[in-house]
């Protein structure tokens, strides 16, 4: 008998799934099932909403990794705790036993989409945004110039991150964007490290942050105050950050004053602050900022046009931008330019969505899977949601061809709580929380023990 | 609730509306998310008017730098991890927005 090598890889894969589909605790002969891909709060808060409308449907969870969460372990930052909380209602979620946890699989290449759709009454893509958005202008490969997103994962524990090269031995980064990931690297950078080491970031970093000499941080945006992206709370915790002052110039929020009556509020209230900072910071924060020893500086209508490369090509001597004007609503360049000097750049303008298997239809420009209320066009079962299904942005991307290459063995939701015992272990020698294992290895031998 | 069901609890004055609705399984999809640390607006809820006016104490910036975020609010939306309970609030109908969702999380 003659078996095409397609025939036998999606034999090989049917094993694979009866094989998961054993590992769950209870294998509904009547019910409905339905297979999840991803375990950020997307695929938790589905499943959550699943098993509770219907009281014998079953939820398999299959992600690649093998510790559960998504970003919110590897991209909440880490002086955010109480963000992570939710992991508390996704832990009950997982205990359910009608709920399988199978990390450590790959789905679009350990597992196909359409294996899956043929295995279960239904299935829902939750494996988010794993692609950060590209500048496309001159000297975006040269070191240190670093996607936030690395960053982020570099920080994190995400274990394709672990080895970043980052070099925090200049005074001036700048961070481009203004979104609420740039001001999450940007708080990273300037944040007391004292602060930082009761906290679960990885502890490579924080050695490495403990000896950084950035002293300076400017957030470059290339529209206005009225357009950025972050959200106030995260601006307020900037402008109160121990240690650091915050430079907002008045000519950048001029007329602010006058527009913010009519706008929406959560608009109103964060121009207000942007305006208040800039024009007369209150006096509590102007004698905190005359002791700060860092800075940060907020910059609007600026797009760059190249980062350039110091004359020994180790490092980078400066990032070269654009002056905008705003027209509709649009940054449109203008003749001005200028040339910032730095050492250290962070892109952070958002991510994007990457498709995993060519039988589900994708919107490569939005970087989003087709989809209509979460229902993915022309595929019967198939559904999606977060941040794949609506858009913006996280990474996940790349060559994860760390140790599984060898069979898969999938993690479960117990495996996982051994991995979390560990962690929890290793944080207390340095009072932390937790100390994050970033070597997927690691997390293998220790599921497997 | 999100459905326009009515639904009656009991509370202790002294706790806060999360609390409330924890200890009683006053079941709403993905409230308190990050259980009652002013980090996430899933516990919003919209408040009468003139019993809005009666809150023994006003929302702090944090608080409302966290409400920004919730869908469908109002004037009167607070958060309950954040509002105490007190006597006077007997028999109060307090409305829980038609999404409860923080608005920075597409789920
Ligand atoms: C740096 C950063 C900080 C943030 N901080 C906050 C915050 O403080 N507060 C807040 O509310 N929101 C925050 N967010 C936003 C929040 O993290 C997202 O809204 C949310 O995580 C999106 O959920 P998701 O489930 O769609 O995607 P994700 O959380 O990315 O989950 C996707 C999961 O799918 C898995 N996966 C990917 N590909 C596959 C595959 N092929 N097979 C199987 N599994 C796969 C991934 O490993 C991952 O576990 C932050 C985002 C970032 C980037
Ligand atoms: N603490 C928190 O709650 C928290 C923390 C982190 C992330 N998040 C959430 O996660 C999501 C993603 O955050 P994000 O910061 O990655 O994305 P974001 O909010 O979409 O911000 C992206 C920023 O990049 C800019 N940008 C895009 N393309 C650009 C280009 N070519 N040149 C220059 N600038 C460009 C955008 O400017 P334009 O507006 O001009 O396009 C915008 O300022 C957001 O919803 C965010 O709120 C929340
Ligand atoms: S429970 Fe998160 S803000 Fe109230």
């Amino acid at each position: 008998m003659k078996i095409s090598s397609k025939k036998l890889w999606s034999l090989s894969s049917w094993t694979k799934i009866h094989h998961f589909i054993q590992c769950r605790k209870i294998v509904s002969s009547r019910g409905p099932s339905v297979a999840i891909v991803g375990s950020g709060p997307a695929g938790f808060y589905t499943a959550q909403h699943l098993l509770k409308g219907h009281s014998s449907l079953t939820v398999d969870i299959y992600e690649k990794l093998p510790v559960p969460f998504g970003l919110v372990r590897f991209g909440v930052a880490p002086d955010h705790p109480e963000v992570k909380n939710c992991i508390n209602t996704f832990t009950q979620t997982a205990h359910n036993e009608r709920c399988c946890f199978l990390g450590n699989v790959e789905v679009g290449k350990d597992l196909t989409v359409s294996d899956l759709t043929q295995a279960y009454t239904a299935v829902v893509l939750c494996y988010g945004a794993s692609n950060d958005r590209q500048l496309g202008i001159p000297g975006e490969m040269l070191p240190n110039v670093l996607s936030a997103r690395s960053f982020v994962g570099w920080y994190n524990g995400l274990p394709e991150n672990k080895d970043l090269t980052v070099n925090l031995s200049c005074e001036t980064a700048v961070v481009l964007g203004h979104g609420n990931v740039a001001l999450d690297v940007a708080r990273i950078l300037l944040t007391p490290i004292d602060i930082l080491k009761k906290t679960d970031i990885t502890e490579h970093s924080l050695e490495m942050l403990s000896k950084s000499k950035v002293k300076k941080v400017l957030l470059v945006g290339r529209r206005g105050p009225l357009q950025a992206a972050f959200t106030i709370k995260e601006l307020r915790e900037m402008i109160t950050l121990p240690g650091c002052r915050t430079v907002i110039y008045p000519e950048d929020v001029q007329g602010l004053d006058v527009v913010v009556k009519d706008l929406p509020r959560p608009r109103r209230r964060l121009t207000e602050l942007l305006y208040t900072t800039a024009v007369q910071p209150p006096e509590k924060h102007r004698v905190a900022w005359a002791n700060a020893t860092r800075e940060w500086i907020l910059q609007f209508l600026r797009s760059p046009i190249a980062i350039k490369a110091s004359t020994d090509a180790q490092c980078i001597e400066s990032v070269h931008f654009v002056g905008d004007v705003q027209e509709k609503q649009i940054a449109v360049a203008t003749d001005h330019t200028e040339d910032v000097s730095c050492g250290l750049v962070l892109r952070s303008i958002g991510y994007t969505g990457i498709p995993i298997d060519d039988f589900v239809p994708f919107d490569t420009k939005r970087g989003v899977i087709q989809n209509s209320g979460g229902r993915v066009i022309g595929c019967k079962g198939l559904y999606c949601s977060g941040w794949i299904s609506q858009g913006p942005v996280f990474v996940i991307l790349g060559a994860m061809n760390d140790g599984f290459a060898t069979g898969v063995r999938p993690v479960s939701f117990s495996d996982w709580e051994k991995i979390n015992q560990a962690e929890i272990q290793l944080g207390k020698k340095n009072d932390k929380p937790r100390e994050k294992i970033t070597s997927v290895e690691e997390m293998l031998h220790i599921a497997a023990s | 609730m999100p459905d326009g069901e009515k639904v009656q609890t009991k509370a202790k004055v002294g706790d806060n509306l999360l609390d409330v609705i924890i200890e009683n399984s006053v079941d709403v999809d993905g409230f308190g998310a990050c259980e009652g640390t002013l980090a996430c607006s899933t516990c919003h809820l919209i408040f009468k008017q003139t019993d809005f006016e009666q809150l023994p104490s006003p929302p702090t910036d944090e608080e409302l730098d966290m409400l920004d975020l919730a869908f469908d609010l109002h004037e009167t939306s607070r958060l309950g991890c954040q509002v105490i309970v007190t006597k006077e609030m007997e028999g109060w109908e307090i409305k829980v927005p038609a999404g409860v969702s923080d608005a920075r999380e597409p789920s």
